[in-house]
């Protein structure tokens, strides 16, 4: 009876504590399954290929809110809404530019009729887009085997500025190779390459940017990119004025007498 | 026109057996009344068995309705995306789905929860959104959140079939849940939306996959269908919408205030139980306070208009709240009237 009155009311904070823990025990468990099935759902994103404008990564995982309007929108019908249970993040707009490569409209519809900003409205001219880049498998591309194919190049939107065509000499014997080299200050990642690859698994294909692309670093100074002191000396001359008809030939052009007129 | 006392001396001549067994059944009523409630109740629980096949065939026109309105909204999503309907020339009739959506290429709408968990995870919403989720955030104050619930969420089909089948059945429960536990989900979405920086439910929510995927193309949205199918005629009943979706959680807070109601006049009722029988949220009509309050108060109604065609006496009716209270004074002047009789 004495140790009932104190400990009734001890036990009584005790199981409220309990509780209070129990609570939050099964708050914290299903917050990080919760918080695991997000991020697991996540992680396949950089393997997508989204719309003209799409913020990046994390930023369009965040804003995208799944309506699937620019879907609605597309001219083409290429855009889809990732189904769950597949390979990307679920319920996305995502494009395979094998079956179906973006026709890149000048007026983007797809991002225009987003109404979260997930394809960002800052995207006024549709060649700025970067949905991708075009990357080339140098052992099964036909020009790199010598055939004069270049369908990529002549189909691309930005033919010359995204894939140009280079002569590549070679023995006597046989023709120069025309290959062609995907420029990444261009491509859009359309993937009208990709859609036109006559290979039976297409030699050039379109990846996110962050799956392909390098960067050099700071630290390396390409010295013939810029002027320094003494880079500046050894640039060609800017080409001079073109004399008049009527102007009289110098005897000798400028600097050949260097020697001879005690230059040293 | 017709005053009560009107319908009264209209009804007193006896114009043949009918109207004299009818007149005797009132009689018979009001003497059990005095023995107790027990005989009312089991009056008006033995008139809800004797409706004709017409009556009954009536009472399920809001379930009828609601299909309609479910089916419709699915459809119309649908059509546009698949037939390319349209009401003009380049004006889709409705694009998107429910998270966001735009009728006839003017009026934006959006899901004001995903708007919600979009803008925690600290993206800036676009004006479109925003507008968009303002004008859902309107009709739902006005006509009641959950009204999204039991009128065009596709789940409901699905949970309100399980509900049915499990009636049928009569499959015992394994063990209970409060209903509150959906407020706690619905913080729990919010807050892990700040943590992780992905709207949370969107992510995962079973509604948003099955609808999307009947819309943009089948996935494996309908195992989830099926997983809330079988725990709710299963496990528990009414689990999913009664229990744990943080959606409906979000509109039961949004419907707190809504005009259109379910009226409850508590001189009519007999307390049979019939409403709360057929209820999904029967919590809502705890009668002793709907006697304060003269209407179904909480948000957590769905204005699904089952009580309504159920109710033996006509206790239960939409109204707009604004205009019930005049209709229960009317209610109880009549009641007076007869008492005093």
């Amino acid at each position: 009876m004495s140790d009932q009155g104190p400990s009734g009311l001890n036990s009584s904070r005790r199981d409220f504590l309990v509780k209070m823990a129990q609570g939050a025990a099964i708050a914290g468990t299903g917050g990080l399954l919760w918080g695991y099935l997000l991020r697991n759902e996540a992680r396949a994103a950089p393997y997508a290929l989204r719309p003209p404008g799409a913020l990046a990564e994390d930023d369009f995982n965040a804003a995208c809110i799944k309506c699937g309007q620019c879907v609605n929108d597309c001219p083409p019908h290429i855009l889809k809404l990732q189904p769950s249970g597949g390979t990307l993040p679920i319920g996305m707009p995502f494009y395979t530019p094998r079956t179906g490569a973006c026709i890149m409209c000048p007026d983007i519809p797809c991002m225009k009729a987003c109404p979260t900003g997930a394809l960002s409205p800052k995207l006024k001219n549709i060649n700025d887009s970067r949905m991708g880049l075009a990357v080339i498998d140098i052992e099964n591309c036909l020009s790199y085997k010598g055939l004069r194919c270049e369908i990529c190049h002549r189909v691309c939107p930005l033919k010359g500025k995204a894939i140009s065509l280079e002569p590549h000499p070679r023995q006597i014997s046989k023709h120069a190779m025309f290959i062609p080299l995907v420029h990444s200050d261009a491509c859009t990642g359309c993937g009208i390459c990709e859609k036109a690859c006559p290979t039976e698994v297409a030699a050039i294909r379109i990846l996110p940017h962050k799956l392909v692309q390098g960067k050099i670093g700071e630290h390396y100074r390409l010295g013939w990119t810029f002027d320094t002191e003494i880079t500046q000396d050894f640039k060609p001359v800017e080409a001079a004025p073109a004399p008049a008809a009527d102007a009289p030939v110098p005897k000798t052009a400028p600097g050949m007498d260097y020697l001879n007129e005690g230059g040293l | 026109m017709s005053t009560p006392e009107n319908t009264v001396s209209r009804r007193a001549p006896p114009e043949g057996a009918k109207q004299d067994l009818g007149r005797l059944g009132v009689f018979v009523e009001s003497a059990q009344s005095s023995l107790g409630k027990g005989a009312d109740a089991l009056a008006s629980v033995e008139k809800l068995h004797n409706r004709t096949l017409g009556a009954r065939v009536w009472s399920w026109r809001y379930i009828i309705l609601r299909r309609v309105s479910q089916f419709g909204f699915l459809l119309l999503f649908f059509g546009t995306a698949h037939w390319g309907w349209q009401v003009a020339k380049k004006v889709p009739l409705l694009t998107g789905n429910l998270s966001a959506s735009k009728f006839i290429g003017l009026i934006p709408l959006t899901d004001p929860f995903a708007a919600l968990q979009i803008f925690l995870t600290g993206h800036a919403l676009q004006q479109q959104s925003l507008i968009g989720a303002a004008i859902v955030l309107g009709i739902y104050l006005l006509i009641g959140g959950r009204v999204f619930c039991a009128w065009v969420c596709p789940v409901n089909v699905v949970t309100d079939g399980a509900a049915w089948l499990r009636n049928k059945l009569g499959i015992q429960p394994i063990f209970h849940l409060p209903r509150t536990l959906r407020y706690f989900i619905l913080v729990a979405a919010l807050l892990i939306t700040v943590i992780t920086g992905l709207a949370a439910f969107e992510w995962v929510s079973p509604i948003g996959m099955a609808h999307r995927e009947i819309i943009f193309g089948l996935g494996l949205g309908f195992t989830a269908l099926l997983a809330i199918f079988l725990f709710d005629l299963l496990i528990l009943k009414n689990g999913w919408c009664g229990h744990l979706c943080p959606l409906g959680a979000f509109y039961s807070l949004i419907g707190k205030t809504a005009l259109l109601r379910v009226r409850f006049d508590k001189n009519t009722c007999t307390r049979c139980g019939e409403c709360a029988r057929v209820c999904p949220e029967p919590q809502v009509l705890n009668l002793k306070k709907l006697d304060e309050r003269g209407y179904v108060f909480s948000g957590e109604c769905s204005n699904c208009g089952r009580c309504t065609p159920i109710c033996p006496e006509g206790s239960l009716k939409f109204d707009f709240k604004p205009l019930i209270r005049g209709h229960n004074v009317q209610a109880d002047a009549i009641a007076v009237q007869r008492r005093t009789r």
